[in-house]
Parts: structure tokens; C-alpha cells; sequence
């Protein structure tokens, strides 16, 4: 029983239930920092860190949280946790802070971490809150690291900083710019919509 | 010359940096509430009226309490928190008093509370050091430019209907490419200097 849980949780979270490909949740910061891949690493990995703390904390509460005041009271843990990134991210990694600006505070405002408190650590244990917490953080960072890559490398012709295409490429920088990004996460939606429905026929065939 | 800057913060926040096409910030309500205009053009009027009092509100709360207790520091606690028990206010006003508009804007109106346009209009009016007109201002348009956005997009959706998009793209995908259309429009704008 605990094995496919666990099981079921991995999946989700990077897959199933991925929380910008599947669930579109948290698109503003996808489409704001998305312009290279770095940004979009870092953005995914203070997102995970504030979904895991805030999982374990509102599951260990969730006896305790009223009902009534429930959304309030998660909101106040998640602040809590983004602040304090927020200053690490300040004090340790001051290029980034300038690059992801106004958008790591924006962390509190990011669905997916209300909607993982709500849907998951309110109703299960802590453990597989965390787990819960890790592995849709994950699957958040994997998604931006797709379309940041898509774009960086299209609109700018490098990954990571590094130039990968060769001098005569002209980049597009269409992609760096707004419309790329609007233009980007469509077509990656898109393509997970067809793998999601490939593997749903593959599914069914089996069971038959 | 008090009167030029304003302008001029207007002008930026509903067109060239508009909230939606340039900054990226309200995403999720212009998705989910675009379906018809008038809808959107309650929800349109719902922010309005929520970033300017909350654009006046934190800016008081952050120079006349935090500033003179060291608290910066605790900003984006205090800040949500306000903007939390406004939409609670405006929420039950609704209710008593336009019965209409609160069952249509229905589940999206507790959901401005996590409109990272709300909370991002009040941290840029720190970030940028705004005077308290300046941040009222900063707020007000911003939403003027969000409800400009959100309305031009209804429009386009309703054409959308008629469409008909290849399998996996129906849905969210082209609701994007077409958002991502308009954008590039709006991006024209950004050759303006101010």
C-alpha cells in the first residue's frame, strides 16, 4: 500500500499532475523567468525549497489549523518560508537576486504552493507531504528547465551561458522577448497533451 | 512637472510594461476569467479596486510601521496579509450589495488574493521608491492595463469558439499562442521611449 502511494506521488508530480505542464498553475512566474536556464533552475529550486518546508509544517498543524481560517493561516506559513529564501537568496546569491528580482518574493502568490497545502498536506502525513512537496517542486523545475532551455537556445544560442550554436546563427530573440514565452510553454503544453494522450491509448490497450 | 511624471507612470504601467504582456504577472485570472467579457470585465473592475487600495494601504503600512520599527525585513508578510482581509472586505460587500456580480465573478474573487498582479504592484512601489500619489497611481493603472488586457483577450476568445486547433493543442495551448500574439502587438509599443 505505502509502495504505491509513494509510487503514485513521484509519477504525479513529475508527470501526471505536473504543476505548470498538466495543472498551469504558476504560469506568471514560468513566463517571467524563463529567459535562461539558470533563472529558470534557480526559480524551480527556491520554489521546491518553500513547497517542502511549507508541506511538512501546514501537514504538522493540520490538526490544529481551524477550518475557518485555514487559507489565511497557510498563507502565513508560506510567507514565512519565502522570506527567509528570500534573504538567504539575498545574502548568498546576489546575482540571481538581481536577475529573479520582484518574482522570488512572488513565490507566496504561486498557486501551486496553496493548492499542494489545500489538495495534499492538509489530509496526509507529514512524510508523504514532503515527498509530496519534493517531487511536484521537481516537476515544476523540470518544466522550467524545458522551456528555458527551448528559449535560451533559440533566442540567444546558448545554454547555461555558454554559446552552443555557431557565430552565423542569428538568435530569434523573439524568444527572449514576452510573445517567445507566451509562444514556448503553448507549444510545450501542447506536446505533453499528445504524449499524456498517446500513453492514455497505450494504457487502455493493455488492459484490454 | 508633478503632473508630467504621473503621466507618465500611467502611460508605462497600461501599455509599454503592461502587467499581463510584459511582466508576466496576473496570468492565471486572465486565463480563467476570460471566457466572456462581461465576466472579465468584473474581474477587471474587482482588481482595479483592490491595487488601489492596496497599493495606498501598503505603502502607508511599510513607511508609517515598518520602516520606523526596522521591520522591512517582514514586507511580503505584511503585505499579503493586507491584501488578504481587503479582498475578504470587498468580498462580503459584494455580497450585501451586488448579489449579480459576486455570483458571476464566483470562486475568482478569493483567488485575486493569490493575483500575483496585487502583490507585485506593491512590491514594485517599494522596489522603485514611489511617493504615496505616485504608488496610488502606479496601482490604479496597472489594473487599468490588466482589465485592457483581460478585455481584448475575451474578445479574441470568443472567436477562438469557432475554431478549430489541431487535437493536442486545444485547450490552454492555444489560448497561449493567441495571448503570445497579442503580446507581440503590445511589444510594439516598447520602441516609445519615455
Amino acid at each position: 500500500m505505502e509502495k504505491t502511494n509513494i509510487k503514485k506521488i513521484v509519477s504525479d508530480g513529475l508527470l501526471y499532475k505536473n504543476p505548470i505542464l498538466v495543472q498551469l498553475l504558476g504560469i506568471c512566474a514560468t513566463l517571467a523567468v524563463t529567459t535562461s536556464v539558470t533563472n529558470g533552475i534557480a526559480m524551480g529550486l527556491s520554489t521546491t525549497a518553500v513547497l517542502v518546508c511549507s508541506n511538512l509544517f501546514i501537514s504538522l498543524l493540520r490538526k490544529f489549523i481551524m477550518k475557518e481560517v485555514r487559507i489565511a493561516s497557510y498563507i502565513v506559513v508560506i510567507s514565512g518560508f519565502v522570506t527567509a529564501v528570500e534573504l538567504l537568496i539575498k545574502a548568498f546569491l546576489p546575482e540571481i537576486n538581481k536577475s529573479l528580482g520582484v518574482f522570488i518574493p512572488l513565490i507566496v502568490v504561486n498557486c501551486i504552493i496553496l493548492s499542494r497545502a489545500e489538495s495534499f498536506a492538509s489530509k496526509n502525513s507529514p512524510l508523504f507531504s514532503v515527498l509530496d512537496g519534493l517531487f511536484m517542486g521537481l516537476g515544476f523545475t523540470a518544466a522550467l528547465i524545458c522551456v528555458s532551455a527551448i528559449r535560451e537556445l533559440i533566442g540567444a544560442g546558448s545554454l547555461l551561458g555558454y554559446r552552443i550554436l555557431p557565430e552565423s546563427y542569428e538568435p530569434a530573440l523573439i524568444f527572449i522577448m514576452s510573445a517567445g514565452a507566451f509562444f514556448t510553454l503553448a507549444f510545450v503544453v501542447a506536446g505533453v497533451n499528445k504524449l499524456l494522450a498517446v500513453l492514455d491509448k497505450k494504457h487502455r490497450k493493455e488492459e484490454q | 512637472m508633478e503632473f508630467k511624471e504621473l503621466l507618465l507612470i500611467a502611460f508605462a504601467a497600461i501599455v509599454t510594461e503592461n502587467f499581463i504582456f510584459s511582466r508576466f504577472m496576473g496570468i492565471c485570472p486572465f486565463l480563467g476569467v476570460s471566457e466572456k467579457p462581461s465576466t472579465a470585465a468584473g474581474m477587471g473592475f474587482a482588481v482595479m479596486f483592490v491595487m488601489t487600495l492596496s497599493s495606498a494601504l501598503t505603502w502607508l503600512v511599510y513607511h508609517f510601521v515598518l520602516i520606523p520599527n526596522e521591520l522591512e525585513y517582514l514586507q511580503t508578510i505584511a503585505f499579503i496579509l493586507i491584501i488578504a482581509s481587503l479582498v475578504q472586505i470587498i468580498e462580503m460587500f459584494l455580497k450585501k450589495f451586488v448579489p449579480v456580480l459576486y455570483r458571476a465573478l464566483g470562486v475568482y474573487l478569493p483567488l485575486i488574493t493569490t493575483n500575483c498582479a496585487v502583490l507585485g504592484s506593491a512590491l514594485i512601489n517599494i522596489q522603485k521608491d514611489y511617493s504615496f500619489i505616485e504608488s496610488v497611481t502606479f496601482g490604479l493603472t496597472a489594473a487599468i492595463g490588466f482589465t485592457v488586457a483581460i478585455l481584448i483577450f475575451a474578445g479574441v476568445r470568443a472567436r477562438l469558439r469557432f475554431a478549430e486547433p489541431p487535437k493536442a493543442f486545444r485547450g490552454i495551448p492555444i489560448l497561449l499562442l493567441s495571448a503570445g500574439l497579442i503580446a507581440m502587438a503590445f511589444s510594439g509599443f516598447s520602441g516609445i521611449s519615455l
